[in-house]
């Protein structure tokens, strides 16, 4: 046994309103640079839907992850390592910047230097790769809440694989959105696509990376991740993908799109696993057992041999704690609510998604019937094949049992929880109907609906003195910034290198998040910048002072 | 053999190599971040998909020829009892085939850098350079040994060229042997000397890294963050992580 831990993540499809607010954010601490305007590391796609970037899901076609060979071994779906080195020079199974859409701004500048004219100057749109007019015709989201729609449905590779005769009914019953990011797999194809072994699992939290340095721009991680969740800056000619927010995770703070999620739908936390079992698990002959296989290489951190095992490792004590009050391990085993994104690539997502059940209450509440209520929920669950069928072939390769078992857990939650909502008296029976207790009920209820910043978000920090220091400090003293206690340059103030942003956000959006009053921003240690001004208070020096009375 | 023979055949050589390594050296040093191919299959694939593995495997092969025809002296092929007669045709025969799609790749590059739109808006100045000079090289070789073979009756440059080639390599070089050789020939070289003189400034720095290690290393690369050797910033001197 060879414990790692890993950064995971699940997202409750429940209460995701499809708001985009995750992708913007994350665009804007990530990929808002030249060369990634089409790039997303966060998309939010409506599902039935083509995705971002278009069929990525039909693996016929763009051979990402694994399959097994004849012999019942893992092999790259593009191919092994000769055929790889063989085509690295016009990589057969690169999708083009049309796959993902051309990305454009707009000739802002007509609206001012237009002469005067009748009508009013329109401000044309130009590609932003060619800088030429360009008519849109297609974006990251061009399908957006269009779930369904004749033209587009079609040709959603998961669809595709749901009968036909189900699809009819299906285009009328239900949307959702699926929110993705990179998975950070157990088991990355992309890294193992890369030529130049360029992309790397950290060994301490098992985040995926692309070494900027050493990417030589072979693009073959492109085609290897089956997610397609690996970008091509093709400005500057090397592989982007999503970082986990590192620099945020390593001080304790939730990624980005988790962060500023709306629907407080996301939970970031550590599962404890067997790296020497990855192999062996990915490789299991049936694709439906995938899932299961998965399951079964993550450790339970409160068995005292893993304990020893982890320590053994290496791990320190704070992570194995983290990793016994998990959220995610809860929703995986606990409650056993959480299912991969298409385990049958055989990657090893390790970002979760409880399925949606708003679809059946929907469909239920439509009909005339109560939508709530237990026995009616639980008849459509099994009724409704079509969800069932297509949430399948999402999460678990095409077996509606293990999401039938987690709709009917979500059912009986709101059945249970109304009834003490409207002060009736609890219903054993509805919990055990699932094979939960009420106590369980209620406790998984307080998870996914009232857990507090804290619950949701369990990420114990970085060690320093495990690496030689945080990655962005780059092995300096941490303490060696401006206002720090090796601070200041010789040159007197601004001289010196600058406080990691790290480390200023850390204590800015520490002070914001545990205290619950108006703060002026200038009392979040050293200078004001924008990058931690919250719109509180007005800081000194970021508004004019006329009229404004100098504070006592 | 006069100071101009000198300067061509003894001190451009020398200086050239002398640029193309420490070029490299001082790329891999500073400029880690700018080492790549800066591929552009995402704006046309097509063209690419033909131009790019003629091109390359075209190339691949005359490099090969070269190490052959230069590195490898006549006695030894002969030792190994290949005579003359076999050795021109393998390589002629050969270094034609390759010749052509080397130059038949890059001409369906060229064209496909200067017609496609993204393509041509993401060319550099550096691009057109290199592109000319390695066009340049390419064409005087072909051109040389087209002269020679069919025109002319054959040219063995494993008497003059290649030894010459050697010489530079024990720091005895020896001009004179150079000298001799067939203007176009001389023309190559020289222009191959300005192109080793570019390469590390340029998109071939490339090559250097071709990744063989990919073949034999395991297929999911771990590593901590103690061994990062980079950050956002180096650590200062006096400030490096003790181990
Ligand atoms: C075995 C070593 C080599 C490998 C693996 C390799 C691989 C590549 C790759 C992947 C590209 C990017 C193609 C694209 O997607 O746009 C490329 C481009 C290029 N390579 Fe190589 N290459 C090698 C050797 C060479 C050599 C020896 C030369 C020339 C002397 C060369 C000249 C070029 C040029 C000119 C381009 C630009 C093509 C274009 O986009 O116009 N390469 N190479
Ligand atoms: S999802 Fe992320 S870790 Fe997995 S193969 Fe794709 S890029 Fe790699
Ligand atoms: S911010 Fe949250 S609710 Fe909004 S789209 Fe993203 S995941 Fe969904």
């Amino acid at each position: 046994m060879r414990v790692m831990a890993q950064l995971a993540m699940v997202m409750n499809l429940d209460k995701c309103i499809g708001c985009h607010t995750c992708s913007v954010t994350c665009k804007q601490a990530w990929t808002n640079r030249a060369g990634t305007e089409y790039v997303w590391f966060n998309n939010v796609e409506t599902r039935p839907g083509q995705g971002y970037p278009r069929t990525y899901q039909d693996q016929e076609k763009w051979k990402g992850g694994w399959e097994l060979n004849a012999r019942g071994r893992l092999k790259l779906k593009a191919g092994g390592r000769l055929k790889k080195l063989f085509s690295i020079f016009a990589n057969p199974l690169m999708p083009s910047i049309q796959d993902y859409y051309e990305p454009w701004t707009y000739d802002y500048d007509r609206l001012f230097s237009a002469p005067m004219q009748a009508d009013t100057p329109v401000a044309r749109p130009r590609s932003l790769i060619t800088g030429e007019p360009t008519k849109i015709s297609w974006s990251a989201n061009w399908d957006d809440n269009l779930a369904g729609g004749p033209e587009l449905a079609p040709s959603d590779p998961v669809l595709r694989k749901v009968s036909d005769q189900v699809k009819l009914d299906f285009e009328n019953a239900f949307m959702f959105y699926l929110p993705r990011i990179c998975e950070h797999c157990l088991n990355p194809s992309c890294a193992s696509s890369c030529p130049s072994g360029a992309i790397y699992k950290r060994s301490e939290d098992g985040i995926v990376l692309v070494d900027q340095d050493r990417c030589r721009g072979w693009r073959m991680c492109v085609t290897g991740c089956p997610y397609k969740k690996v970008y091509f800056n093709h400005r500057t000619g090397k592989a982007e993908k999503c970082t986990f927010c590192f620099p945020r995770v390593e001080v304790g703070l939730p990624t980005v799109c988790s962060e500023t999620c709306v629907g407080r739908l996301r939970y970031i936390g550590i599962i404890l696993y067997d790296a020497d079992r990855v192999t062996e698990a990915a490789s299991v002959a049936d694709d439906k057992a995938l899932f299961e296989a998965q399951k079964s290489v993550m450790l339970d951190p409160h068995d005292p041999a893993v304990i020893s095992a982890a320590r053994a490792a290496g791990i320190p004590e704070d992570w194995l704690e983290a990793a016994r009050r998990s959220p995610i391990h809860k929703l995986i085993f606990e409650y056993g609510v959480a299912l991969p994104l298409h385990p049958e690539y055989r990657t090893m997502p390790m970002v979760w998604y409880i399925p949606p059940l708003s679809p059946v209450v929907d469909v239920l509440s439509g009909t005339g019937h109560d939508g709530e209520d237990a026995g009616n929920l639980f008849g459509a669950i099994d009724a409704l094949r079509i969800p069932v069928g297509y949430l399948a072939e999402l999460f678990t390769a095409g077996d509606p049992e293990p999401v039938r078992a987690v709709l009917r857990r979500l059912a009986a939650m709101r059945s249970y929880m109304r009834r003490l909502n409207l002060g009736q008296e609890a219903d054993e029976s509805i919990a055990a109907a699932v094979g939960m207790t009420g106590q369980g009920v209620e406790d998984m209820h307080r998870l996914l609906a009232l857990a507090p910043y804290a619950e949701r978000y369990v990420i114990p920090k970085a060690h320093a003195e495990q690496g030689a220091q945080l990655e962005e400090l780059g092995g300096g003293c941490s303490l060696d910034y401006e206002g720090g206690p090796g601070m200041g340059g010789p040159f007197g103030e601004a001289s010196g290198t600058p406080a990691p942003i790290a480390v200023e956000n850390f204590h800015a959006l520490k002070e914001r998040q545990r205290g619950g009053d108006l703060e002026d921003a200038n009392e979040l240690r050293g200078r004001v910048n924008l990058l931690n001004w919250d719109g509180k208070g007005t800081p000194d020096g970021l508004f004019p002072k006329n009229g404004r009375k100098e504070e006592p | 053999m006069n100071a101009l023979d000198v300067v061509l055949w003894v001190v451009a050589p020398y200086v050239a190599l002398t640029v193309f390594v420490l070029g490299h050296v001082w790329r891999y040093r500073y400029d880690k971040f700018g080492w790549t191919t800066r591929s552009s299959q995402m704006y046309e694939s097509r063209l690419l998909r033909i131009g790019s593995p003629l091109f390359h495997f075209g190339i691949l092969v005359v490099l090969l020829g070269h190490i052959g025809g230069l590195v490898i002296p006549k006695s030894w092929t002969e030792a190994a009892g290949v005579s003359e007669e076999a050795y021109h045709v393998v390589a002629v025969v050969l270094g034609t085939i390759a010749g052509v799609a080397t130059l038949g790749g890059l001409a369906i590059l060229i064209y496909r850098r200067r017609t496609v739109g993204p393509v041509f808006t993401a060319t550099t100045r550096n691009d057109k350079l290199m592109y000319a000079v390695l066009a340049v090289t390419i064409v005087l070789g072909l051109a040389a040994t087209v002269m020679a073979n069919i025109v002319g009756g054959g040219y063995d440059y494993r008497t003059t060229i290649s030894p010459w080639f050697r010489s530079i390599f024990y720091f005895q070089p020896d001009p004179a042997l150079m000298a001799g050789a067939p203007l176009l020939f001389q023309l190559h070289a020289l222009s191959a000397l300005l192109l080793f003189a570019v390469w590390p400034f340029t998109r071939l720095v490339h090559m250097l890294t071709a990744p063989v290690g990919y073949l034999t290393r395991p297929y999911v690369v771990y590593r901590s963050r103690a061994e990062q050797p980079t950050g956002a910033r180096a650590p200062r001197r006096g400030w490096e992580p003790s181990r």
